[in-house]
């Protein structure tokens, strides 16, 4: 699948958002000389391709009370992981579960799932239901709060591929 | 970005529920708002009124479409570096100076840097851990996704 160049000037238009008015996508045909059923057509694609996974809001967890997220990180034996894996991503706490290589020897955890709490006892307690729920799967484990956003843009293009 | 709690009144059950619908998704249509206001029992201005509201309290980070780097033939990857305390304002500038750094956080750990690399070409993830290497002359750890474990986790403002 691939993109071409008006698809890459409406993707970098909207990286930051879509206007807020009653035609949004009227309104970014307007910057770009492009007609509302062009710009609508090429969105609809572009989902159906999957290269824009959703046209949504991304809420600000913080903002929302959620001032305690953690990444949990856990060594497992890389032969359970698949069987692991689905069982820790459906915990309705965990927003983010990734089976990922190790890095030897600063960091021994291959699977890292994101917790969301309001607080760090919150989140404490949910990672050890998670350790309950891996048993003896859990050769050692750890948790990393963020301390601070350093950037927060999303995915940006640069102006050619 | 705001990183405190908004007050408890900050938001009413109509901004809830424009927050929850909108996690799932927009529409493509002449005119999206008053399509989602006409779920909501809301009018189309009011539901333009209160996103704005939303973003300019910080409620929400972003309202748009997201991208898919591998869809697109691209790759993201999960980055870690171990950044001595006195540089590490001085190493958020290098790292960050790079379109492809999409997040970047502080965390408590040894490795206290973790950033998001997300490149239009899946190469390009190797080049610019070499570079960000070459640049701060400190290991960028690679932890490119081996599987995906995901089921739909939203938030419920």
């Amino acid at each position: 699948m691939s993109i071409d160049s008006i698809d890459r000037k409406i993707i970098s238009a909207t990286a930051s958002g879509l206007p807020l008015t009653p035609h949004p996508y009227r309104e970014v045909g307007n910057w770009l000389n492009l007609t509302e059923e062009d710009v609508m057509a090429r969105f609809t694609r572009l989902q159906e391709e999957g290269i824009i996974r959703r046209i949504a809001l991304a809420p600000n967890h913080y903002a929302l009370g959620m001032v305690a997220n953690g990444m949990s990180v856990w060594d497992v034996p890389d032969d359970r992981a698949s069987e692991i894996g689905p069982q820790i991503g459906a915990l309705h706490f965990v927003s983010h579960c990734y089976l990922r290589p190790r890095s030897l020897p600063e960091w021994p955890y291959n699977l890292f799932a994101m917790i969301h709490g309001e607080t760090r006892d919150a989140v404490e307690g949910l990672r050890a239901e998670i350790a309950g729920l891996l048993g003896n799967d859990c050769r050692a484990s750890d948790i990393l709060y963020s301390t601070r956003i350093l950037k927060k843009t999303g995915m940006r293009l640069t102006e050619r591929a | 970005m705001r990183r405190e709690p908004l007050p408890k009144d900050a938001l009413d059950e109509a901004d809830r529920a424009l927050i929850n619908t909108l996690q799932d998704g927009f529409p493509v249509s002449a005119a999206p708002f008053a399509e989602v206001g006409a779920a909501l029992a809301l009018s189309e201005d009011d539901v333009i009124a209160r996103l704005a509201r939303l973003r300019d309290i910080g409620a929400i980070t972003r309202f748009g479409p997201f991208l898919d780097a591998a869809a697109m033939g691209g790759a993201f990857c999960l980055c870690a570096m171990a950044v001595p305390e006195e540089r590490f304002d001085e190493v958020v500038t290098l790292v960050n100076a790079h379109i492809e750094v999409a997040h970047n956080y502080e965390r408590k750990h040894a490795l206290n840097m973790w950033f998001v690399m997300a490149c239009e070409r899946p190469e390009q993830i190797k080049e610019i851990g070499a570079q960000i290497e070459g640049e701060t002359g400190l290991k960028v750890h690679l932890f490119p996704k081996l599987e995906e474990f995901f089921i739909g986790f939203r938030v419920q403002a």
